[in-house]
């Protein structure tokens, strides 16, 4: 007979549930089967009425982030094997983010987040097509090599307890991506983008708790970059407060 | 969006947390164990610090040396405070951590100009 594992889902069915509630189901087991995988099983063969969001299979469209057993993970590169030692496996949908239906949240917020900090290169004067290209020394890409690997799965915020009491946080994600372009020598936008690290919903409410790195499936270290946001809206607080004294407008 | 006064505490409470990663070991090595332990002459001990003491610089050192580490260690308490769910309105806690912060230095610059 086939070795099986309980699988317990989260279900959410907006027009018929009050409240989510649990689902157990029976999933083969093999060495090689990820969460993701049995997520598929359970929707292909026992109930298709299973909704959870999924596309690439290999930790690259960030779109299969669940809590399973109570971490955010990428349900595409986390094993079953890995949770053999356990009665049971349990899959939710992200923490932090309302539940829109069983496993699929809306990150509506989190998206809304990405957008404010402008991640993309901004140029005080943009030079013609006809120039080339920005050239860059592998140096200086690699000021923010790290932080360019985030592939916005969302797992930060669902690991950040600042997020998940105010939502109005920048979070992880966000001030990651926006010091990646302010740490890029192409991008003339710092000045833009300070303003929205120097607010008390960016950089400073965060606390260091560190989980959104420890859960970032790609070690993009947002922690880390956060805190090097601080060490720049410190420096901008400092040289903003030396213009007011010699006579400038509060920036 | 407005600017976050966050800056001053966060700067205090690095400069604390610098200080007492470098120094701080030092400290409780020359002031507390090793009159103690290795010198001769405890009472020729207790004259040194006396004379640290007493010159400017020495009295800027020790200054330094309390009340820095005891903005880092009220901001990461009065922070540690949110973390932990603590059901109170930040503005009696801010008094309370940054406030005896800066009453707690004052009481030391106060002692020192005395010494």
């Amino acid at each position: 007979m086939t070795e099986t594992v309980t699988v317990r889902v989260q279900r959410y069915r907006p027009e018929e549930d009050t409240a989510p509630w649990e689902q157990s189901f029976e999933v083969p087991y093999s060495e090689d089967l990820s969460i993701l995988d049995a997520l598929n099983q359970i929707k292909d063969q026992q109930d298709p009425t299973l909704s959870h969001r999924w596309s690439c299979r290999m930790a690259i469209c960030g779109s299969c982030g669940v809590m399973v057993n109570n971490e955010p993970k990428l349900s595409c590169k986390t094993f079953l094997r890995d949770y053999r030692e356990q009665a049971a496996v349990t899959v939710r949908a992200l923490d932090n983010f309302p539940i829109e239906r069983d496993l699929v949240s809306d990150i509506s917020g989190f998206i809304d987040h990405l957008e404010t900090v402008q991640p993309w290169l901004i140029r005080s004067e943009e030079q013609p097509v006809s120039a080339g290209a920005y050239p860059q020394t592998p140096e200086q890409m690699q000021r923010y090599a790290a932080f360019s690997q985030c592939i916005n799965c969302g797992l930060c915020y669902a690991a950040c307890p600042q997020f998940g009491r105010d939502p109005a946080f920048l979070g992880p994600g966000a001030l990651a991506l926006a010091q990646r372009y302010n740490l890029d020598s192409r991008d003339e936008g710092a000045a833009q983008r300070m303003q929205w690290l120097n607010a008390g919903e960016g950089v400073w409410s965060c606390t260091f708790v560190g989980y959104c790195s420890e859960v970032c499936p790609k070690d993009v270290d947002p922690a880390a970059a956060i805190n090097r946001g601080k060490v720049a809206s410190d420096i901008n607080y400092a040289v903003n407060l030396l213009n007011i004294l010699r006579g400038k407008d509060d920036a | 969006m407005r600017r976050s006064h966050e800056p001053v505490a966060w700067s205090l409470f690095g400069a604390g947390g610098m200080l007492l990663a470098f120094i701080g070991p030092g400290l409780v090595l020359t002031t507390a164990l090793l009159p103690w332990l290795a010198a001769d002459d405890p009472q020729a001990t207790h004259a040194a610090i006396g004379a640290l003491l007493a010159h400017p610089l020495g009295k800027l050192l020790v200054l330094a040396c309390v009340a820095l580490p005891l903005f880092h260690t009220l901001h990461r308490i009065y922070h540690g405070l949110h973390d932990l769910h603590l059901p109170a309105p930040r503005l009696p806690l801010q008094l309370l951590c940054y406030g005896g912060a800066t009453l707690l230095s004052a009481v030391t610059g106060w002692w020192l100009l005395q010494v």
